[in-house]
């Protein structure tokens, strides 16, 4: 008679389980290429080269983040800067950047190594490649253009979604020299090419009332 | 036999081996809609309307796709083994009354595939067959995992087959008793199954007179060891050691690609279609319902039994994937102990009893 028992407590689940989705419950699975799930906002996706906002870039060559790669899948050679027409505000710059896609791990450690901010991580993701070599991505896609948007490898692909890279990307504006105190409830962090909107900086009372249970009294 | 005769025949079978087919298709799509409802997913929605066609997609996937024949197999049997499970699986729905016979001008045409005298031995038989198959093909394909699945299959078999048959053995005896003599045909137990319980007890005459005659209600207990045994007997959760993925990759299937699988794949919902057919007239009296003659034209009220007998049927189906979402598979000696422990012994005191009572409305008590 447990058994008997038992038998109809897991009926029971299954079958409220099924009548819930049946009436329009929530679900556990997304209609992916439909509709995206809302990202981290510290989601490791696929690099980027960022720029200052007067367009200069903000790589100098300096292959520390080849250096920190665990994997080993960063090359950067430097070159001297020409002077009349300098490429990054430093003495040189990285003319050739390259990342293989495939055997990086998407640890971050590139980001954390560059001093300059220079690549930081996008929420793209979708990256498969037909053939290893695409999967080499090249300074030429791997740098924001002036309008600070990331290129896509492929964008006459069906499943580039060029609206989505076409908004700026956030550590740009970010890192941008014209930074205001008084960023009260704008969406300061710009949404990144990829993530679906961030919720807007809140107020400093705001920030302080989040934060006053680590306070100590008195 | 004329040729109006041969046509009726004919229509009969196509009609039957039709519906099996459609029946089948609509059960693999609906069994993953079922299990997707029941998980909180979406389940197939790419193929038609509701992903409807996704049966038929797989289907045609499976058919273009190459058949492997690894170096080691016993060809003969091999090759063999998908066929002997398809056909018993057909075979046995041909026995399945799904619909009231009905007149075409003087000739009158029963919706069956085949109405044999000895209807439930074939079915008994032809299932008995089916787990060849699996054996077979388990011990053809020269490979350990599809041969621990066949040794599996062949003790599940014997010990669920026997509680099987004794079950059927209460209902047929039961509906010995419900008309002219004993019968196996089981058109003529579906037709013992018509009308109300009115007329048995005085007392309780209003509420009887509403419940239907169907075995169910004296046969619960038979109804209930028949129904554990044909989920047992399909291979299906949580009685599917035979191929249980998790130990021994597909079991007896694992060896087979391309259409071959297809046909061991189309053999598993066939017959779980059939078995719940089979149950379903046995105990839930077949096509009979309420037609309401007198109120719905006549091509309405001759079609009506078809749809009660699709309905009782999915609703065991339905049981099927519901019990398949829930519980967990058995382990290999909590398979045997069911079987041989509480399901045969069961089936036996359950036919004993059965067997005293009706003795005993015959020919009255002994100590009378």
């Amino acid at each position: 008679m447990g058994l008997l028992r038992e038998l109809i407590k897991g009926l029971r689940v299954t079958g409220g389980t099924m009548l819930r989705t049946i009436g329009g419950g929530e679900l556990v699975t997304i209609e992916y290429p439909k509709v995206m799930r809302d990202k981290p906002q510290r989601f490791h996706g696929r690099h980027v080269l960022n720029r200052y906002p007067d367009g200069m870039e903000k790589c100098i060559g300096c292959e520390l983040c080849a250096g920190a790669c665990p994997a080993k899948c960063i090359y950067v050679r430097g070159m001297d800067n020409d002077p009349a027409h300098p490429t990054s505000p430093g003495e040189r710059y990285g003319f050739v950047y390259e990342i293989n896609m495939l055997r990086c791990i998407f640890c971050g450690l590139c980001v954390e190594a560059c001093p300059t901010e220079a690549i930081t991580m996008t929420s793209l993701f979708e990256f498969s490649t037909t053939s290893r070599q695409d999967a080499i991505y090249t300074r030429d896609t791997l740098l924001m253009d002036e309008r600070g948007t990331v290129p896509h490898m492929f964008p006459d692909d069906p499943l580039a979604d060029m609206e989505e890279l076409n908004t700026a990307d956030g550590w740009l504006r970010a890192t941008a020299p014209a930074g205001v105190a008084a960023y009260e409830g704008v969406q300061m962090w710009q949404p990144t090419p990829g993530a679906a909107g961030w919720p807007p900086e809140p107020s400093q009372e705001e920030r302080d009332r989040r934060t006053k249970v680590d306070e100590p009294d008195g | 036999m004329t040729w109006p005769e041969f046509w009726i025949v004919a229509l009969r079978v196509v009609l039957t081996f039709g519906l099996l087919l459609v029946a089948t298709i609509l059960n693999v799509w609906g069994e993953r809609k079922i299990l997707a409802d029941m998980q909180s997913r979406i389940g197939p929605n790419r193929a038609g309307p509701y992903g409807i066609l996704q049966t038929v997609a797989d289907g045609l996937k499976l058919f273009f796709k190459e058949s492997v024949t690894p170096r080691k197999v016993e060809l003969g049997m091999y090759l063999l083994a998908p066929f002997l499970a398809v056909i018993p699986a057909f075979l046995i729905f041909m026995m399945v009354p799904w619909g009231k016979p009905f007149m075409i001008g003087d000739y009158e045409v029963a919706l069956q595939g085949a109405d044999l005298n000895i209807g439930l031995l074939f079915i008994l038989a032809m299932s008995s067959m089916a787990v060849y198959a699996v054996v077979l093909a388990g011990w053809s394909s020269g490979s350990k995992y599809p041969l621990l699945g066949g040794v599996r299959a062949t003790a599940q078999a014997i010990s669920y087959e026997a509680a099987m048959g004794l079950a059927m053995v209460s209902v047929v005896m039961f509906s010995a008793t419900q008309g002219d003599g004993g019968t196996l045909s089981l058109a003529e137990i579906v037709e013992r199954q018509s009308g109300t319980w009115g007329g048995l007890l005085p007392v309780l005459e209003p509420v009887l007179r509403f419940v239907p005659r169907w075995n169910v209600i004296p046969q619960l207990v038979g109804f209930v060891i028949f129904f554990v045994a044909i989920v047992a007997e399909t291979n299906r959760a949580p009685f599917d050691l035979v191929e249980a993925e998790q130990e021994i990759v597909g079991g007896f299937h694992t060896e087979y690609s391309g259409m071959r699988f297809a046909m061991f794949f189309l053999a598993e919902y066939v017959n779980i279609f059939s078995m719940c057919a089979i149950a379903a007239t046995l105990f839930l009296g077949g096509w009979n319902g309420p037609t309401f003659d007198d109120a719905l034209p006549g091509f309405i009220s001759a079609f009506l039994p078809t749809v009660y007998f699709l309905l009782k049927t999915y609703f065991l189906v339905f049981l099927f994937f519901w019990i398949r979402a829930t519980l967990p598979r058995l382990r290999y000696d909590q398979l045997m102990q069911l079987g041989w422990k509480r399901l045969i012994p069961g089936a036996l005191g359950w036919l004993a009893l059965s067997t005293f009572v009706l003795a005993f409305r015959q020919f009255g008590v002994p100590w009378s």
